[in-house]
């Protein structure tokens, strides 16, 4: 097994056609959700004649902005870990430096990286922000009520990639090559689930967030925020 | 495969709550007649209808964080159980329904209109909580529309239902008794003003006034009074003899659109009928929610095809421009329960406060308030689902009851009829001693009568 | 319109009363109201307080009640009243009472041939009656009263059985039906709308609801065998027993004809329409969410409008539509009760799809003239009435206005209005409006 990870083959193979896959099924699954929600929505036909750019973007605004909303006032805490544990869940593999050289060799692109330090900070704080989230799933218990196996399992999609890069980053408990291909196979991993679990909340947040937006600005003439 | 083989979900166990179990002939004698494959079929026809982009995108974007329990006074009052929480309410109905395509026993949907019916109020706090704007409020409606079509409804509230089915008003008001309680009024009040008039039938009137069933079944004064205040103020105005008089819709809440279009329809073309350029109502939520926001759109009407004006703005209109004065203000400490489907549902917060400023002298805000403000518990149809119910609607808003009683006030102002019965009923529970008053009552009581309105 | 031929066309103004001095005489006055002709305008009054009467032209009747309402003169000028005293309510033509009283009386209308019908109630039971006599059989509650086209029948949506409040159960067995003349259909519904009769006075059809799902349409009693999401009321096609209403099926509401589609798909139908000659049906529709217009025959007019359009009118000879639409140019602004927001909520007239250029602030049914060529209609401007001709607004605004009606050579109008507080009978030439 081990040897098998280490192989020059596997590494090959993750590294080359299934980035490529996990790409598309990630790009192409998400585009099609959006577009099967548009259609569905169109066929509702009380939904869309609600749209409003304005209200839709007040509404995001707030929300995308710390402690911009109410509910984020009310839980500081939550607050700052949900809005660090997503900045750096999103930013750090962007901006990542040997990403950006893995980009570079295969497509000829690249761009502003951060700072190895800086990112590796935020490595762990997606790492223990995971953990925070673990906890709270598990203690709190209008969390825990609705709790399923799916959402330690997104949790886990989500801790994977970056416990490993970290590892592979510092050269820790398993040699480089095997810690990279598992980073790189848990990254793909959650490029793919991505369209076909809860995370595409990533996706359809944008969405909902501005039809609320809409209803309560411009029908109610009221915040939602 | 047998429906039986199949993997139906079942209603989870609820911890015993301080009302127990709870006998409603509506809901008992409701799952008697359902079998596993009727609440299948009759579930997939509901979801195929919904469409489902609401449905499908609030289900797979929620992720399970909770961070939307604490909008909920269900949730708060009963100790955070976390069973009250807004998800958690999808969780136990919904989730489900949809995971396991409607295979769900007759049970499960017992528990699943209790739910819905009775822990709900459709108040959609929890949307302004949720970060996703995840609106549970449409979500437990639909779940009420399934209850529906499986016939598995609270008497009271299937009965108000049947109320509108036939009368096109919420009360059983028969259209003789309808005409007789609008002349009586304009006899009633002769004792405040001179020569009161409530026209009936004015075609070319500027206002429609319209009103909920239980104002001239119970609560004539209130017409009265909405009379006084159109005869000082000059308003050109009028009431339907026929039906469509009455705003409210009990059959939005018992999930029979049918009903609720039928009966917004009714409303709409009396006005047309009258050639009445807007409709002014009295004070009451749920009856504007249906007319602004729910009823209208299933007939195709994007908006209302009347502009529909609520009693708060009307009121505010008044003042403002001084077509109504205030003698002396009302001294007695008041608040202002600010109700979700005016508030949170139009936007009508400062016009409120506004009114009652005008109005009253003593006046202590709330918290929290405005679009922020708690339901009454009453609203959603939950203090139409009747008597069994009243004791959990009472337990289930102990927030308010803390929030009230925080003002010192003594008087609550609830400019909607539910939140009135509510409030009052929360107020009786934990000997508040308090009382709740609608503007009206107060505005009629503190408005400057002119002198050629002054009896004698 | 045969009434119309022997009008006075000639007079060209007669000033009938001075509201003013009337205004003087009485404690106030309501219910304005002018006969078919214009010659007579009636209204009740208060000679003195709490007592109320009936006075015409300017002339009191000397009885008094407690209440009197729902003033209306019949096409022979005769003036109906509903008239209340002693605990007691009937109705009085001109001065005349009708012996039967009642406990209420509403919703008073005339017969083709110069009756007066009108709901009735007497102890616990509700009917209709016809120039004071009563059906035999009275109901636990009569909800509505239709007419047949030659007046020789009334009916009526009756509750049979008293169920209480409360009994959901016994609703959902059905207590609602159809009453003839008193008659009942054999079959009960759980709900009854909507009724009907055929354009030969021998059929009826009505919107039932069979449990709280199924919808259809009964005609006799005996009901389509398709039944439905939703239908709204059916009515019957003129020289046939074919009877035609929007249903709500998963695609969409549609018209149906005997329980079959005839028109494609629609957001929303209502309000279904035969011409005059029976060939051609007209109804509102939504082609799409939130725009409404006319079909006629199933193709929507290409103009539709954002708020609403109101029931289609035939021109005499069948071939044109006309209809009072509405629009507004900021749906989502706050509204105000006193003031109208600049751009919304105008009316204006639609024939044929296209609307008048002008907009106001009401529009009242459209008419056409005898000869189809031309629309009329009374139409409300900055509170004053004007009359408005396909789209070119009178020059005379007045204070009241009541629908003008065309002479029937469609030469001349007949104008029933205020001015001055002097309520004038006119008669003008079309040209001159
Ligand atoms: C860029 C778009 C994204 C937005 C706007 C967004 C937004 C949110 C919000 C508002 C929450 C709820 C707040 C909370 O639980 O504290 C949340 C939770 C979460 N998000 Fe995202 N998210 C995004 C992307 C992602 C991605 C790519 C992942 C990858 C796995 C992810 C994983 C999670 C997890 C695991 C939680 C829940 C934690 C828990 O309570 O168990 N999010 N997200
Ligand atoms: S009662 Fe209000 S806050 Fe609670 S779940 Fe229902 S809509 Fe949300
Ligand atoms: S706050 Fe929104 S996303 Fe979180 S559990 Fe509640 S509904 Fe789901």
């Amino acid at each position: 097994m081990f040897e098998f990870l280490m192989s020059e083959a596997v590494y090959k193979f993750v590294r080359g056609p299934l980035v490529w896959i996990a790409f598309f099924v990630c790009i192409v699954g998400s585009a099609y959700r959006i577009y099967s929600m548009i259609s569905l929505a169109k066929k509702e036909k009380v939904l869309l004649p609600y749209l409003s750019l304005k209200y839709g973007l007040r509404s995001i605004l707030h929300w995308i902005i710390p402690f911009g909303s109410i509910n984020w006032r009310r839980h500081p805490i939550i607050t700052i870990v949900t809005f660090l544990f997503h900045i750096c869940l999103v930013f750090t593999p962007i901006f990542l430096l040997s990403h950006n050289i893995l980009w570079y060799e295969s497509w000829g692109i690249s761009w502003w990286t951060l700072p190895e330090s800086t990112a590796d900070i935020m490595t762990l704080i997606v790492v223990f922000s995971c953990v925070f989230f673990l906890f709270r799933r598990i203690i709190a218990s209008e969390v825990r009520f609705v709790t399923y196996p799916s959402d330690f399992l997104i949790l886990t999609i989500a801790f994977l990639p970056f416990i490993t890069g970290f590892l592979a980053y510092h050269q820790l408990l398993l040699p480089y090559r095997a810690m990279t291909i598992l980073h790189i196979l848990f990254g793909e991993a959650m490029l793919i689930a991505i369209p076909f679990s809860r995370i595409i909340h990533m996706v359809f947040g944008w969405f909902t967030r501005a039809y609320t937006g809409s209803e309560f600005g411009m029908v109610r003439h009221v915040r939602d925020y | 495969m047998a429906v039986a083989e199949k993997k139906m979900a079942v209603a989870e166990k609820k911890t015993e709550k301080a009302w127990g179990k709870i006998v409603d002939a509506g809901l008992d004698e409701g799952i008697k007649k359902l079998t596993p494959e009727k609440i299948e079929k009759v579930i997939n026809k509901a979801l195929a209808a919904m469409g489902g982009a609401r449905l499908k995108t609030y289900v797979d974007t929620c992720i399970h964080c909770g961070l939307c329990s604490e909008a909920c006074h269900h949730y708060l009052s009963n100790d955070r159980d976390p069973s009250f929480a807004p998800v958690a309410k999808v969780k136990q109905t919904m989730w489900p329904i949809l995971k396991n395509k409607g295979r769900v026993t007759p049970e499960f949907i017992r528990r699943a209109a209790e739910i819905a019916y009775t822990e709900c109020n459709l108040c959609k706090r929890c949307s302004m909580y949720c970060p996703f704007g995840i609106d549970m409020a449409y979500i437990l409606l639909s779940v009420r529309r399934i209850c529906h079509l499986l016939g598995v409804t609270p008497l009271y509230l299937q009965d108000t239902a049947h109320s509108h089915a036939v009368t096109m008003n919420q009360m059983w008001v028969k259209q003789d008794d309808w005409i007789d309680t609008v002349q009586w009024q304009e006899e009633e009040i002769r004792a405040e003003i001179k020569n009161p008039r409530i026209p009936i039938d004015k075609e070319g009137a500027d206002i429609m006034y319209s009103v909920i069933g239980p104002e001239p079944k119970f609560q004539a004064q209130l017409m009265g009074q909405a009379a006084i205040i159109m005869n000082v103020a000059g308003i050109n105005w009028t009431y339907p003899s026929f039906d469509g008089w009455d705003n409210s819709d009990m059959a939005m809440y018992s999930g029979d659109h049918e009903i609720m279009g039928r009966v917004k329809r009714a409303h709409f073309e009396a006005a047309f009928r009258l050639k009445a350029k807007k409709i002014v109502m009295g004070e009451c939520g749920h009856a504007f929610r249906s007319i602004y926001d729910v009823g209208n759109r299933w007939l195709g009407l994007k908006m209302p095809p009347v502009p529909v004006i609520h009693a708060i703005q009307f009121y505010y209109e008044l003042l403002r421009e001084g077509r109504i004065k205030i003698a002396k203000k009302f001294k007695e400490p008041v608040t202002l329960h600010d109700p979700c489907n005016v508030i949170r549902g139009r936007g009508l917060g400062e016009m409120a406060r506004y009114v009652t400023n005008a109005i009253c002298e003593d006046f202590t805000e709330m918290q929290p308030n405005r679009e922020y403000n708690f339901c009454c518990c009453a609203g959603g149809g939950v203090i139409n689902c009747g008597p069994p119910w009243a004791k959990k609607r009472a337990i289930s808003n102990r927030v308010k009851a803390e929030q009230m009683k925080e003002t010192g006030a003594h008087i609550v102002i609830t400019p909607c009829h539910n939140c009135h019965s509510g409030i009052e009923d929360i107020i009786k529970y934990y000997k508040l001693g308090m009382h709740t008053k609608f503007f009206s009552e107060i505005l009629v009581e503190v408005m400057e009568i002119p002198e050629e309105f002054k009896v004698g | 319109m045969s009434e119309s031929a022997n009008w006075d066309w000639k007079t060209k103004e007669k000033l009938l009363v001075d509201l003013n001095e009337l205004q003087k005489k009485f404690i106030d006055i309501r219910e304005l109201t002018p006969s078919d002709d214009g010659e007579k305008i009636a209204a009740v009054v208060q000679p003195e307080d709490k007592r109320f009467t009936t006075c015409v032209n300017g002339e009191v009747w000397d009885e008094t009640f407690e209440k009197v309402w729902s003033l209306k003169f019949k096409p022979d000028n005769k003036l109906v009243s509903l008239v209340f005293r002693d605990f007691e309510w009937t109705v009085a033509v001109d001065h005349e009472m009708w012996e039967e009283k009642f406990d209420f009386i509403w919703n008073m209308q005339f017969t083709p041939d110069g009756r007066v019908a009108a709901n009735v109630k007497k102890g616990d039971d509700y009917g209709v009656s016809v120039d004071g006599k009563t059906w035999e059989n009275g109901f636990v509650e009569a909800r509505d009263l239709i007419i047949s086209p030659n007046g020789t029948k009334t009916a009526s949506a009756v509750s049979t059985k008293r169920i209480k409040e409360g009994d959901i159960f016994g609703f959902q067995e059905g207590v609602w039906t159809v009453a003839v003349d008193g008659v009942t259909w054999d079959k009960t519904f759980v709900n009854v709308w909507g009724v009907t009769f055929s354009h030969d006075n021998q059929h009826l059809a009505a919107e039932v609801r069979l449990n709280l799902y199924d919808y259809t349409i009964a005609v006799d009693g005996k009901t389509w065998e398709e039944t439905f999401g939703c239908v709204w009321e059916p009515v019957f096609k003129p020289g046939s027993y074919d009877v035609v209403a929007p249903i709500k099926t998963p695609q969409g509401w549609t018209l149906a004809m005997n329980g079959k589609p005839i028109w494609g798909n629609f957001i929303q139908i209502w309000n279904q329409k035969y011409s005059p000659d029976g060939k051609r049906i007209a109804a509102i529709v939504a082609p799409e969410y939130g725009k409404w217009t006319i079909a006629v025959d199933g193709s929507p007019w290409a103009r539709s409008f954002s708020d609403a359009v109101l029931p289609p009118i035939f021109s005499p000879d069948s071939k044109r539509v006309a209809a009072a639409a509405k629009e507004s140019k900021y749906p989502f602004h706050m509204q105000s009760a006193l003031h109208n927001i600049p751009g919304n909520d105008r009316y204006t007239i639609a024939v044929d799809g296209t609307p008048w250029a002008e907009d106001f602030d009401m529009v009242w049914d459209p008419i056409f003239s005898p000869g189809s060529d031309k629309v009329l209609t009374k139409v409300e401007k900055n509170g004053r009435y004007f009359i408005a001709i396909d789209g070119r607004v009178g020059r005379r605004g007045f204070e009241a206005l009541w629908n003008p009606v065309f002479s029937p050579d469609g030469e001349k109008l007949l104008i029933r209005c205020v001015e001055g507080g002097k309520y004038y009978r006119r008669v003008v030439p079309i040209g001159e409006i």
